[in-house]
Order: structure tokens, then sequence, then C-alpha cells
């Protein structure tokens, strides 16, 4: 195996945003730093290229962000959505550091925006990249490499070397040729392992083969998997994985943030055999989706059918496919594969247990059904009004819990301490803090403040 | 209309719309989520609407090799040039010039033979500077008609235009809006005043801008200086040649020379940029559109430098002849764009104000 030409005072494994912001505040404070991506440059980034926002703490109007988002409150949104699988320390450490971010993310060449169209909601909380999780990418690439740190692409990290408690050296193929990358000091930001299908079925049984994956294919969890053979402490559920309701005819990966469907408040969802599962109104879509992924999943062939009339077409942000469409709910049903007349049943069953009153699409209106084993809570109307439309949805996985346990200086640890000159930042370490659920834009967050401490730590190891 | 690029620009406006993540580039984004469904005429407006700044190319996750594979900036290239091919008369025409460099030589070539022509076969026997080579009655005979009939076309052009994107009444406050978007190029700043993606890929840059404004303002100039002599002329009876010192020429010197500078620089942007991110296939026609008005400019400054030598009858020939191909090619080349897009960001200011942008569910 041939050793790369260079020798670094850092390898980073990964190329997205946390191992950027570790690239950069390394190569700042005077190290030599090498990147290795295992993505070809167009798909740099990882699933940053796919975000689009940062949840920052901030005691006044910041930038972008207006009001107060203080530490208190910041903390109690985590805890709902983990229902307090968090680690407390390490949770407050990234929610304070996350205020002194976003000036440095301006710094670097972060453009931040007001709220998008649609999700106005985020305003006070979330800072908004102008054009993006890939513009963010891009600014950081310009910018570590004005700095002098190389970048590799397609660069495959097989085997984390270590030797006691340090690490020698990475086998890496690049381009497909084994090399390998010799460094005082080793970041991994490579990721979770959602990418990897073999696994997902392992942990959460076969039918994980028919889940989509929102993101990058390239995140496989190589290193994730290399470093736990190797003993590394892990943290996190491993069968659990984070997925969404999406739409089904999306691309198996990278469909990204378009294969959102906003319609399921306003619909009814049956399953394969034409039969509704669960409430649809339960509560405002930001909120619920998350555990429509789930509910899906849970159904025969993990496959669920969003049912709406025309009344509600124009409720929602558009869908990236155009929805199935027919005039009447049988016509429906055959283009969707479903039995016309079990829908039949299952829609006049709803529409029977519909009640009067005055439906407000913004809001929780109360607007209940009367009757049915399975009520449907909020925004209950009749579906009467052809033309139908309906869209078949898939769950969609947006990242993995298991990961890399670390301490608040980003090292990574062995069954009998730290590593010495080894730190993890990003998704392969977000369990630590993220055990359950998600908070947009927090994985951002943690990737930057885990990545600035890395960096950090990694260059004065090395210094 | 070309069911290819039309169907194309459509199928990548509704992936874009489901995304939003380029909202704050550009006009063309928040015009998009007004719509759920883009008739043709919605795509037209959106075209002329873009400015080609290519920032939501690079910030898209979108791009080959995914299977979305989304260019927005050609696609909407494609349908703006498609536009303005479609909605001037004679088609023909358009489709040659805003294509082909090489026609537009071949014009400029004709030209030049035609004026060496007049001033050999039309000498006047009296006048001073340039009218001793060619009367001022010639010229104004020559030139006022081959400056309004394209002018009328182009009219003409804008009315299809507006009926297309629907363009309705508008108000002296629209006319506002749009005119300062076209005088700063706002929907060239990049939504932040950090400019395009033009020449240097994903990095930002405010070039583009600054090379237009040369070009944009320099033209102005001279187009006041040209107007200027003519108020002069009939208004005043105080006839060219106009010393340094006077009205025509303070705007029309540093006019041309802004031209000039400008032209290099929209040349060396032009070819260090990604041809793939535009319409390639009008590169040669927009090309030689800047170089034919880089001629103008330069001739026209030439032309001022060689008073009183022997040169200045060859280059008042060949002066009026790139100016002659100029007016002639106004419907037919890039230079339609300026009226177009003006169009577009007046209908755009009338449709954003009557749209108030809700949270959607």
């Amino acid at each position: 195996m041939k050793d790369w030409p260079e020798t670094f005072d850092i390898a980073i494994v990964g190329g997205g945003n946390a191992a950027l912001c570790a690239a950069i505040t390394a190569a700042e404070a005077g190290a030599t730093v090498l990147i290795l991506e295992a993505a070809p440059l167009p798909y740099r980034g990882g699933n940053s290229r796919h975000t689009r926002n940062f949840r920052c703490m901030h005691r006044g109007p910041l930038s972008v962000l207006i009001d107060s988002y203080e530490e208190e409150e910041y903390f109690h949104d985590l805890m709902l959505v983990t229902k307090g699988k968090t680690d407390e320390g390490l949770a407050r450490m990234v929610i304070r550091a996350s205020e002194a971010c976003l000036p440095w993310m301006e710094a670097h060449g972060v453009r931040f925006q007001p709220s998008l169209s649609g999700t106005l909601s985020l305003g006070r909380t979330n800072a908004f990249f102008l054009g993006g999780g890939k513009a963010l990418v891009n600014a950081y690439f310009n910018t570590a490499t004005d700095l002098g740190v190389k970048v590799a692409y397609e660069a495959e990290v097989r085997h984390v070397h270590r030797e006691a408690d340090r690490i020698t050296h990475l086998e890496v193929t690049v381009a497909g040729q084994p090399v390998t990358v010799r460094a005082k000091a080793f970041v991994l930001a490579s990721g979770g392992f959602q990418a990897d299908l073999d696994w997902l079925a392992r942990a959460w049984g076969p039918s994980a083969r028919n889940f989509l994956i929102r993101g990058t294919p390239y995140n496989r969890g190589v290193v994730l998997r290399d470093m736990l053979d190797q003993g590394a402490e892990s943290v996190g559920d491993p069968t659990q994985c984070h997925a969404v309701a999406i739409d089904g005819r999306a691309p198996k990966f990278d469909g990204g943030i378009v294969t959102r469907l906003d319609c399921v408040p306003f619909s009814i969802v049956v399953n394969r055999d034409g039969e509704r599962f669960h409430d649809e109104g339960e509560d405002v879509w930001p909120k619920r989706y998350a555990i429509w992924g789930r509910l899906v999943a849970a159904q025969p062939d993990q496959v669920g059918f969003s049912i709406i009339d025309s009344k509600a077409i124009d409720l929602f942000m558009p869908s990236v496919f155009p929805p199935i469409k027919a005039d009447t709910i049988e016509g429906l049903a055959s283009l969707m594969g479903l039995d016309p007349a079990t829908l039949r049943r299952t829609v006049d069953g709803f529409n029977a247990a519909c009640q009067p009153g005055t439906f407000h699409p913004t809001e929780l209106d109360g607007l209940r059904t009367k009757g049915l084993n399975i009520p449907k809570t909020n925004w209950a109307r009749p579906i009467d009004t052809a033309p139908f439309y309906g869209y078949q949805l898939r769950p969609g996985v947006t990242f993995t819990y298991l990961g890399l346990k670390v301490d608040d200086r980003a090292r990574v640890h062995g069954t009998d301490g730290p590593i010495q000159n080894l730190w993890a930042a990003g998704e392969i370490m977000a369990g630590s803090i993220l055990g359950q659920g998600y908070l947009a834009g927090f994985g951002m967050t943690i990737g930057t403040v885990f990545g600035r401490i890395a960096g950090k730590e990694a260059a004065a190891h090395v210094a | 209309m070309s069911l290819d690029h039309t169907a194309e620009a459509r199928r990548q406006i509704e992936i874009c719309n489901a995304c939003r993540y380029c909202e704050g580039y550009c006009a063309v984004f928040p015009a998009m989520t007004r719509e759920k469904a883009f008739s043709d005429g919605d795509l037209t407006h959106l075209a002329n609407l873009c400015h080609n700044c290519r920032g939501c190319y690079y910030a898209c996750q979108y791009t080959e090799p995914h299977e979305f594979a989304l260019n927005l900036p050609a696609a909407l290239a494609e349908v703006r040039v498609e536009s303005w091919e479609r909605l001037i008369r004679p088609q023909s025409f358009a489709r040659l010039f805003q294509r082909h460099g090489v026609a537009m030589t071949g014009l400029l070539v004709a030209m030049l033979a035609a004026f060496f022509w007049l001033l050999a076969a039309l000498k006047p026997t009296s006048g001073e500077g340039f009218y001793a080579y060619l009367a001022h009655g010639t010229m104004v005979t020559i030139f006022v008609p081959a400056f309004v009939l394209p002018l009328a076309l182009i009219a003409a052009a804008l009315r299809r235009y507006w009926v297309e994107v629907d363009g309705g009444r508008v108000t002296w406050a629209h006319l506002r809006r749009a005119l300062q978007d076209a005088a700063q190029l706002r929907n060239l700043s990049g939504g932040q005043g950090q400019g395009c993606n033009f020449e240097e890929g994903d990095r930002y840059s405010d070039r583009r801008r600054m090379a237009h404004h040369l070009m944009m303002y320099g033209f102005l100039l001279c187009f006041a200086s040209t107007s200027s002599g003519t108020i002069m002329h009939y208004a005043f009876g105080w006839e060219a040649p106009y010393p340094l010192l006077s009205v025509p020429k303070l705007l029309g010197v540093p006019g041309g020379l802004m031209m000039v500078v400008g032209t290099v620089y929209l040349v060396w942007l032009k070819l260090k940029a990604d041809p793939a991110l535009g319409a390639p296939r009008v590169w040669g026609g927009e090309m030689a559109f800047v170089l034919l008005l880089g001629a103008v400019a330069a001739t026209g400054l030439l032309l001022y430098a060689a008073t009183g030598t022997g040169l200045q009858a060859p280059l008042l020939a060949i002066h009026l002849a790139t100016v002659m191909t100029l007016f002639l090619l106004m419907p037919f080349s890039k230079m339609v764009h300026g009226f177009f897009r003006l169009a577009a960001l007046v209908v755009e200011a009338k449709k954003s104000q009557k749209a108030p942008q809700g949270e959607m569910a």
C-alpha cells in the first residue's frame, strides 16, 4: 500500500459541516490539514448539503434572528423531542456555544437570510442559510482551500489503525487506489450509517429495505463500524433511525427536501389494505411528520396513501411529483393500486363521522370526527369534492442515532479512556446529545460546535 | 413555442418550487412561490426575470449527476432566448442573429461596404467636421428610419409579450420599482450584494454587475450625447462638430470609454464563465453583440481623436457602419434583453405587490 505523498498534522475523515468547521479551525491555528471526502466533488458535503438552517441560542436580536431564544427555552425544546434522552451537560454546552457560532459562520463565508416562505414559525429560533446547505458547504470549502487545507475526493476511509491509545494512520481508498494516510491527529466526521441498507435491515428488520434514504448515499458508517469493532465507546440506540413520511416516488437516495409532503393533516391516510391506521389531525404537521415515518414503516409493505379532495389541494406546499388525480374515489383507488370498494367504504365511513364546524387550516381547529375507532381530531372535513388526489407515502430515513460517545472536548473513548489523538464531530457523535427525536436545525448546531472543538483540540495536540 | 425547452423548464421549476432554498438570491424564486402550476406565460415571465446570476445552480442539491438534473439558469436561458425568437418578427431574422455571430459580422461587412460607397458617392460640396464627408440631411434620412423601424418591431413584440405573461395595467409605482431594480441590477446582487456566481464557479463576485454597469451606463451616456447633439442642432442651431467642453462630448467621451472598458470586461468574464449554465446555442451571437457595442464605442472615440486628419473619412464610414448594424439588429440581437428584462421587472413589480406570501401549512 502506497503512502499519501504529503504528511499532514491532521487528517479529517468526512467533508460535511462538522469536518469543514474542524478543518478551518485547525488550519487557522496553524495546522496542516487534509480532508478525506468519500464522495466525488459534485456530491461533497454529506448530509449538510441537504440542510438549510442552524438552531441558535441568542439573548437578543442576532443577525437574521429576531427577539431572543435563551438557553432554558432551547433546552426545554430539546427535552420535549428527546423525551429526556440527552446528556444534559453536553446539550447545554452545545446550546451555549451556538450563540458564538453564528458570527463565526458569517466570518467564514456563510450567508444567512430571513426565514423561507413556509417556515416563518422558525424565524426566531433558526437562522437559514442563503441558498441552503450546499451554499454553506461551498463557502466552507472555499474558506478551507484559501487557508491551505487540502481536499481528497472519492477518498473512502476503510480502517482507522489504532495502537494502544493512539491512532497511527488511516487505510484509505482514493479513487479506487489503496493509500495509507499518516497524520499526528485525526478527526472523524464521517456521518451515520443510514445509507447502508444491510446495516439498517439488521437493526430494524428486512422491511428497512423498503425505506428511502433522504440524504447522501455516502454515509455508510464504515468508519463508525470500524471504531465500534475496535472497542470505541458508543452511544444511541443501535436499532433506531429517524424517519419521516415522504413521497413514495422519491429517489432511493438523496431526494432531500423536495420529497417532503405536507398533505397529511388535510387528508385521510390508508394502508395497502385501504384502512386508516392513525389520527391524521393529531397536531400541526411540523410536530407530527416525524412520527409518520414510523407509522408508515409499521404498515404492510411500508407504504401509506394520503387521500384528499379538491378543497385541500392548495393548503400545503407544492409537491415535487404531481399527485395522482381522479374524478371518483374508486378511480383514484384503481390508479393507486388500492381496492376501490374498500377505499370507498373507508372514505364513506370517515365522511359520515365528520361534524359541522369551522375549518382553520393554520391552527388546531378541533374539527373532529365522531364515532370512529381511529378518530381524526382536527381538520376533519368530508372528502367529497372531485377531483380527488392521492399521494403515496414511504418512510424516508434522515439519520441514525448510534454513534461514538464523546466527552466535552470531542474526544473518542476506548474501553480504557480517551484515545489521545482522535476526535469526533457531527452526525457520527450526535447520538451523544440527541438520543431520540429531532429538533430542526440542531444537527447543524452539533456539527458546528463539535467541529470547532475537534479542530481546536486537534490543532493544540499537534502544535 | 418549443415543447422541449418549455417542458424542461416547467419540470425544473416544479422541483424548485417544492424546495425554495434559493428564495434569497433573486426575484425569480419569490415569483415562483405564487404559483402551483406554471402556464407557458408564467415560464416566459420567470425566464425574462432571470438575470442568469447562477447563484441557484451552485447552491442546488439536485444538479447533475443527481437524477433530477437541475440546471435552472440554463433552462431559463433557453426559454428566454426562445421567447425573443418567437415574439420578435420576422422570427427568422431573430433566430439567425441571436445565434450566429458570423451573421452579425456579415451584416457589418455589408454595412462597411455600403458606407464607404456612400461616402464616395454622396460626398457633399460643403460642410464642416464629418458633415464634410456626409451631409447632415443624408445622415438623418438614413438613420432615422433605421432607428425607428427596429424600435417599432420591438414595441410590437413587447405587446405580444405583455399578453403572453398577462401583464395587465401598470402604474408609475411599478415602473419606478422596475427602473430602480434595473438601475442597480438588483437581481445580479446575489440578494445581499455579494454578486453572482459567474466567472469563478461557486465563489461570489460582483464583477459581472460592475462590467454590465459600465456597459449600460456608458451606452446611456452615449445615447444622451447623441440626443443632446440632436437637440442642439434643431433647437439651438448649433451644429457639430462640438468642442470637448460641450454637452455632447462631455457625455459621449466618458460614455464611449466606459463602453470600451465594459466590453473588455464582459468578454473576459464570458470567456471564463461556464457556457453550459447559459444557452450555449446563442453564445456566439451574444459574444458578437458585446463586441459590436465595443466597436461602436471604440470607432466613435477614434473618429473623434482623428478629427482633422486623413483618417477621418474612413473612420467615419467604419463608425457609421457599426452604428447602423447595431440599430438594425436591435430587435434581433441580445440588445432586446434590455427591453424584455425591463418589461419583466415591471410585470414582477405588479404581480409581487398583490400576492402577499403567507405561511403555508
